[in-house]
């Protein structure tokens, strides 16, 4: 019995419960914009990195590999405070949302990139010889074709993002985690932690067994 | 200038091989004209650079209805008034088979949904595959996606004709299928530039037969003069090659 009074204390949760929601709700519109904002960066990004005049190129390329190597909590510690120090400061939500858009979005750059190029050249061939320009080549006949490829790395990648909002906890945004350590130093019970952890599973748990069901059906179609 | 396509000294290089060693050619409005010659000879090298799917040396140079095919502006009118279809069929896989005809004519030359429809609805009756406008092509036989290729094609109402050996990647009992479609097609009195190894289509369509080897014309004629009586020893043999099994 002590054990559930411990962990899985009902008088507690049923007293941090408000406070609970309402991280869980920053999480996920944290989350959400993110991923948003990272599929449109890693969207250009991709297209920079593989059709843009060679210097161009070469800048794209030195981002991603840049943003792929540096972790993602330095990054948000340096936004959120060392860019105050050049006059640049933004609220814990905007400094969250901004480090994950530029690492996620070097990251879907990769998966969009890997997408296009596995679309065979005679489908680039066949949009060229009738005549239509770059723009609809892309939006009508390549980027729909790999964006189905990429779908399960593109969720992968989502579900990742998701998991990482919880580190902007350590810039006092009040999302999920943060307001279950909260919660917990009130309550002086580490019951809230563990509701906040099943609640990161039972969100997350959905896509990645999708992600799972749909590598199934594709390795499946190759076959 | 004096045809309609109108090539000279078409010179290209892979690296330091030479695949194109100067061509000129010049090919009339209305003309069906079949390439011919061995593997590697540069014949679909030859027709990929009218429509510039391949670029070539700046000191050679091709012009489409007196468009220069260059880099740039005139690239896309050139492109517009070119059509191709490809050995191995390159439909969109993921647009229903009348998406596939609709989608040039609506987004280069601006059609509206209805127009672009009633043409892609015209075009598949002419080929003969109007029951198979809403599937996907993958549920196509080969023939029948390369009897769609050649509608997306016509489509855009070209008034050249490219056909990068068309028949190769087809099972044997498909190729008459297009070649009917093609046979049709010339009697249009649209401009065809076909690379084919189907020597009964060139000697019963073509108006002049090239033939290529080594990156060069060797000898151009009719059908009856090339097939019948070659002058080139080159000739001689790659006829008596493929004529004679």
């Amino acid at each position: 019995m002590e054990i559930i009074d411990t962990f899985f204390n009902v008088e507690v949760l049923l007293r941090t419960y408000p406070l609970m929601l309402k991280g869980l709700w920053i999480t996920i519109k944290l989350g959400v914009v993110s991923i948003i904002a990272g599929l449109a960066l890693g969207l250009v990004l991709a297209l920079i990195r593989l059709y843009a005049a060679p210097p161009v190129q070469l800048l794209a390329r030195i981002y991603i590999d840049v943003f792929r190597s540096l972790p993602l909590l330095v990054l948000l510690i340096i936004v959120y405070y060392a860019l105050p120090f050049v006059g640049i400061s933004m609220s814990s939500f905007w400094s969250a949302m901004l480090a994950l858009t530029l690492v996620s979005g070097a990251y879907m750059a990769e998966i969009f990139r890997a997408g296009i190029q596995a679309i065979p050249k005679g489908q680039f061939e066949a949009s060229q010889a009738l005549g239509l320009g770059y723009r609809h080549m892309m939006v009508d006949v390549i980027l729909p074709q790999a964006v189905k490829i990429v779908i399960p790395p593109l969720t992968n990648n989502s579900i990742n993002v998701v998991k990482d909002t919880a580190l902007a906890s350590v810039v006092a945004m009040p999302d999920l985690l943060k307001q279950a350590t909260q919660a917990q130093a009130l309550a002086a019970n580490p019951s809230p932690l563990i509701l906040a952890a099943a609640i990161y599973v039972a969100i997350l748990w959905p896509l990645v067994a999708a992600v799972s069901r749909m590598e199934r059906r594709l390795g499946a179609g190759e076959r | 200038m004096d045809g309609f396509v109108s090539i000279r000294n078409l010179k290209k290089f892979y690296g330091e091989f030479c695949a194109l060693k100067g061509i000129n050619l010049d090919i009339a409005e209305g003309e069906v004209i079949c390439i011919v010659g061995p593997s590697g000879s540069g014949k679909s090298t030859l027709i990929r650079c009218i429509n510039r799917l391949e670029g070539f040396e700046d000191t050679s140079e091709i012009v489409v209805d007196g468009i220069p095919v260059m880099p740039g502006k005139s690239l896309a009118k050139v492109r517009a008034e070119v059509g191709m279809v490809f050995q191995s069929f390159n439909l969109f896989p993921h647009l229903t088979v009348r998406r596939n005809v609709m989608l040039a004519p609506s987004r280069v030359r601006g059609l509206s949904t209805t127009e672009a429809t009633d043409r892609a609805n015209f075009l598949l009756e002419r080929v003969g595959i109007s029951e198979q406008a809403d599937k996907y092509p993958e549920h196509l036989s080969g023939g029948q996606q390369q009897r769609v290729a050649i509608a997306r094609a016509l489509a855009m109402e070209p008034r050249v004709m490219l056909f990068d050996e068309p028949t190769s990647a087809l099972d044997p009992e498909m190729v008459g299928e297009v070649l009917d479609v093609m046979k049709d097609l010339a009697g249009t009195g649209v401009t065809m530039i076909v690379v084919t190894h189907e020597m009964g289509f060139a000697r019963q369509v073509a108006d002049r037969v090239i033939f290529m080897d080594g990156g060069e014309v060797i000898e151009t004629g009719k059908p009856d003069e090339i097939f019948s009586n070659p002058q080139e020893p080159r000739t001689q043999n790659f006829l008596s090659a493929v004529l004679n099994h």
